[in-house]
């Protein structure tokens, strides 16, 4: 009797997915078609275009979600500035590959403590809190989620390429405008995206930072509905989820195995 | 020279850019033996801080806060590395078009906002009358565990040789044995490695918890107990001391275990020369 039971499970070894497929059924797809049923609801259930007319319509909502893409455009650009010489030069170094650590490590220290230091020390330093503090902030958080893609491409990159264009007559400077950097194209698409959709949607920081002054999306979100207004806190998610999609549409045409990246975050 | 003048360029930038990155981190453990709040050593060098952490009347609170999220990293990534094995198992023997559709589902909760995944599961819960409080915790935790525990799996199986397997069910073990005796050890490397994922992503997690945890269940963990604290009065010099432990932790760990693995994989290569 065991036997057959066994033999059954050999042909079946799929029925170990089983399980997973409805659990993320039931927490990550039914959720996720509730906030879009939720965005068409009114307080009383019933059938509504109402909320999108409330946030498309209200300036305070539609400032917020204007700063935040300010912010996070300013942050990823910073970030981008300053982390791709990091990842050049570590990748070009023997030992980059333990001191390309040290630019990561901070990652793993929860970003509330890291933004609660800051706020320390610029308080002890006598700076004002503001959009300036919250910029600092953001790029300080963000900066190993740029360095770690672009070291990631920018060390696989082979070097016989540069040394090619520069048997073939380039200068230092159009090897790296002609070669590295082209070369280095997916990595730069991954962390953007690995820096701009957490700054726009991010939660708590701009406001410690800016003793509440700064409100981003993710604090607008997480507000409507604390307030009870999922209709538009919904509609706000979604806005949210389209921009979480078409990053990562862009990411992976440019990155036909950008798994790779991620995985190697661990 | 100018070769020189050039690295020399070089290791300086790195050197600007380390600095800045770890000087909150370093003032923050010097200043937690200071007892102060506001960055002065007034008081000299002292140990309050440190004995605050048992001492101080929000002690209770705090360990009740570390407690917990030790309680439900541990439930949570247990639970997620179990069921995520087991689903990366069925996943490799999905037919192709299925298995897609699973892995990008899968990938959602990664690739997705973090507080548009903790506002859904918020709804969910509302919606389904979820008890509020260690329930809807661990449930949110799995989800945002488990697909790591799959991405970690799945690559261990893609690169193992199927013949062992087979070869194992040809030598006469049945299906169950030749799976726990030779499937899982192979892939027990990515098991291992998710499950500490898992863990630590449970631990670090701030934002889907605060959304779940109600408010009227008191339940913290450390994150939403350090914000509602720190929120409103700053840091107290307790918390000073308790980030320095920490940052000392999380950067030995992570830096010791990266440090071995790098040196192990040069070992290896030199072996293979």
């Amino acid at each position: 009797m065991a036997k057959i039971k066994f033999k059954k499970l050999r042909l079946t070894k799929k029925v170990f997915s089983i399980p997973y497929i409805l659990f993320l059924l039931l927490f990550v797809v039914i959720p996720l078609v509730l906030i879009l049923v939720n965005a068409f609801l009114d307080s009383d259930n019933n059938l509504t275009l109402e909320n999108f007319k409330v946030f498309f319509t209200s300036r305070a909502n539609l400032i917020v979600l204007g700063n935040s893409l300010l912010v996070g455009i300013i942050t990823t650009a910073f970030c981008l500035l300053i982390g791709y010489p990091v990842a050049y030069i570590c990748s070009k170094m023997s030992s980059g590959k333990i001191i390309v650590l040290l630019y990561i490590l901070p990652m793993f220290v929860n970003f509330l403590i890291r933004t609660l230091a800051t706020k320390a020390i610029f308080i002890a330093m006598g700076v004002e809190l503001g959009m300036g503090t919250v910029l600092f902030g953001m790029v300080y958080n963000y900066l190993p989620f740029m360095i770690l893609p672009l070291h990631t491409t920018l060390s696989s990159i082979d070097k016989s390429y540069s040394e090619a264009a520069q048997d073939l007559g380039a200068n230092k400077a159009t090897v790296f405008l002609k070669t590295t950097l082209p070369l280095s194209t997916s990595g730069i698409i991954s962390g953007i995206t690995m820096v701009f959709i957490p700054t726009i949607s991010t939660y708590a920081i701009s406001q410690l930072l800016s003793n509440g002054k700064i409100f981003l999306f993710g604090d607008s979100i997480q507000l409507s509905f604390e307030q009870g207004l999922y209709g538009v806190g919904s509609i706000m998610s979604l806005v949210m989820l389209a921009f979480v999609l078409i990053s990562n549409l862009i990411m992976n045409a440019f990155n036909s195995n950008s798994n790779a990246v991620r995985r190697s975050l661990w | 020279m100018v070769k020189k003048i050039k690295s020399f360029f070089e290791k300086f930038y790195l050197l600007v850019i380390l600095v800045i990155l770890y000087a909150p981190i370093v003032l923050l453990i010097i200043y937690s033996f200071s007892n102060s709040s506001n960055f002065n050593f007034d008081q000299g060098f002292t140990f309050e801080a440190y004995k605050a952490i048992f001492t101080s009347d929000k002690s209770p609170e705090l360990w009740k806060a570390i407690g917990n999220t030790f309680l439900i990293a541990t439930v949570s990534s247990v639970v997620a590395t179990i069921m995520g094995a087991f689903a990366s198992i069925g996943i490799f023997n999905l037919g192709r078009r299925t298995r897609r559709i699973v892995e990008n589902v899968n990938q959602f909760p990664i690739i997705n906002s973090e507080i548009v995944m903790a506002v859904s599961l918020m709804i969910f819960f509302v919606t389904f009358a979820f008890p509020e409080g260690y329930l809807r915790l661990i449930i949110a935790h799995i989800a945002f565990c488990t697909p790591y525990v799959v991405l970690s799996v799945l690559p261990k199986l893609e690169s193992m040789d199927p013949n062992i397997y087979e070869a194992a069910l040809d030598l006469g073990a049945n299906p169950l044995k030749a799976m726990t005796k030779v499937m899982v050890p192979i892939i027990a490397p990515g098991i291992f490695s998710g499950f500490i994922m898992a863990f630590l992503m449970s631990m670090d997690d701030f934002i889907i918890t605060q959304i779940n945890k109600g408010a009227a269940t008191g339940i913290n963990t450390l994150s939403t107990y350090i914000y509602s604290d720190a929120r409103v009065q700053g840091l107290e010099p307790f918390w000073y001391a308790i980030f320095s432990i920490i940052f000392i932790i999380i950067l030995a760990t992570v830096l010791g275990t990266n440090v071995y693995k790098v040196s192990k994989g040069k070992k290896k290569a030199k072996e293979a020369k």
